[in-house]
């Protein structure tokens, strides 16, 4: 049984079938099979959050779930979010305040960052805080990601002009 | 790193699950909300020949109370718990001690069922079913067994699980009116495991504590019910002088590990300000914790 399993799901909203090992994570899935590389892979044991993606709308550590486990589901990467505009904001919000140097991390933080902002309108810097505090930056410092993220929170809650 | 190669089955019924755990025994590995076991397979910590896959069982899902007890299916995920009315109104501790459990995206997948029977002795929610009084309830071979939550836990990583079984719920005493709960726990992040944390479940008389279950974690290889230090507080007058001589029992009910997060010295000391912490807060008595019991 370590053959392949088919599986068969949506990722970013287009049907995806394939063959896969039990033992290939979600991550290099989506990485090597599907060539999505915006999902990263830092510490490959779910500390860095650096491979976050949503599973049927909640995020996840893509490198703690296998492909197998995901047969049916609908998988949503940063790639998704990105051509879609969902984040665009956040995106402009992270590039106006600097709160990101080698971008390795951002892809993660921006997944749980959404994740907040869909949640919860206007988070409090605690708050924010507290939901990215299982994303892991080494370059920035945080401060200036919390700021981004409390920026385009306020934007999207601005009253329309 | 990545996991070795092994066998994947996805578990098609409760039955069919406890089937694929008799054959393969030792050598299977299950697989709930995979925040545990993936992490230590990528690490090459395990290396199981078949993962049996018990996340499609949805019977092992779902937070209900029947009459006084509270029962938690084994596949009910951290973040199920943290949105359930069904836990603030009847386990509120394990509601506090929950938000403490790792971060969003691994609430999202982690299990209540997978963290026990992991038994990592530095986690919030095994300290949780021994304040709580819980009951674990396991099926395996020979049918269905319920186990006490301060028998369960045999070591660290062991539990009462054998190979062959599969931890299906748990049950928990409704919290009765005028029970009061207190979770604490230190950590360099929020999110971490603890370096030393508290999970009490009580019953106030007046100014006294009719019962008291403090549940310590990371204090030893098992999350630690310490029964020395409670007795000495339980219908009793708390003063000061109370507080330093139940610490003192507390520190030797304790058998902490030195890591690179604490010394024991230094966790007996954290278990001593959280047991402070806990009375000054349950009893509203500011002055216990600037006493001589820390």
């Amino acid at each position: 049984m370590t053959t392949p399993v088919s599986i068969s799901l949506t990722v970013n909203g287009e049907r995806v079938e394939a063959h896969v090992l039990p033992r290939l994570n979600l991550a290099d899935f989506l990485r090597e099979h599907l060539k999505l590389t915006g999902t990263h892979v830092g510490c490959e044991h779910g500390v860095c959050g650096a491979c976050t993606v949503r599973v049927g709308g909640e995020i996840v550590r893509s490198c703690l779930m296998l492909a197998v486990q995901v047969n049916g589901a609908a998988i949503e990467t940063i790639e998704g979010l990105s051509d879609s505009g969902e984040i665009a904001d956040l995106q402009a919000a992270f590039r106006d305040r600097n709160a990101l140097q080698c971008g390795f991390c951002t892809p993660g933080m921006l997944m749980a960052a959404q994740d907040l902002l869909r949640e919860n309108g206007k988070p409090t810097r605690e708050e924010i805080r507290e939901h990215l505090s299982g994303n892991y930056c080494r370059c920035t410092g945080y401060h200036a990601i919390i700021d981004a993220v409390e920026n385009a929170a306020l934007a999207r809650t601005e009253p329309q002009a | 790193m990545k996991a070795s190669a092994f066998a994947y089955a996805r578990a098609t019924s409760l039955a069919n699950a406890l089937e694929l755990l008799a054959t393969h025994g030792d050598k299977a590995k299950v697989l709930s909300g995979g925040q545990s076991l993936i992490p230590a397979m990528n690490l090459r910590l395990v290396s199981p020949e078949l993962i049996v896959d018990i996340g499609d069982l949805g019977e092992l899902r779902g937070i209900a109370v029947k009459g006084e007890t509270l029962v938690i299916g084994a596949l009910t995920r951290h973040a199920d718990l943290l949105k359930s009315s069904h836990i603030v109104k009847c386990a509120p501790l394990l509601a506090a001690a929950v938000a403490h459990v790792a971060h969003p995206a691994i609430r999202n997948r982690g299990t209540i069922g997978g963290s026990l029977a992991q038994a990592d002795p530095a986690s919030e929610l095994p300290a949780c079913m021994l304040a709580l009084g819980a009951t674990i309830v396991v099926r395996g071979k020979g049918g269905e067994r319920r186990i006490a939550a301060e028998e369960f836990f045999t070591g660290i990583y062991e539990t009462k699980l054998g190979p062959q079984d599969l931890l299906v719920a748990i049950e928990v005493p409704v919290a009765s009116p005028g029970s009061a709960h207190f979770f604490q726990e230190f950590a360099r992040r929020h999110g971490d495991y603890a370096i030393v944390g508290l999970a009490a479940q009580v019953m106030r008389q007046g100014d006294r504590f009719a019962d008291l279950r403090l549940g310590f974690f990371a204090v030893g290889d098992t999350p630690v019910l310490a029964k020395a230090a409670a007795a000495m507080l339980t219908g009793a007058a708390i003063t000061p002088e109370l507080l330093a001589e139940a610490s003192a029992a507390l520190a030797s009910e304790l058998n902490p590990h030195e890591d690179q997060q604490a010394t024991p010295a230094m966790r007996r000391h954290l278990a001593r300000v959280l047991l402070a912490r806990c009375l000054a807060t349950l009893l509203n008595r500011p002055d216990l914790q600037t006493g001589a019991g820390v």
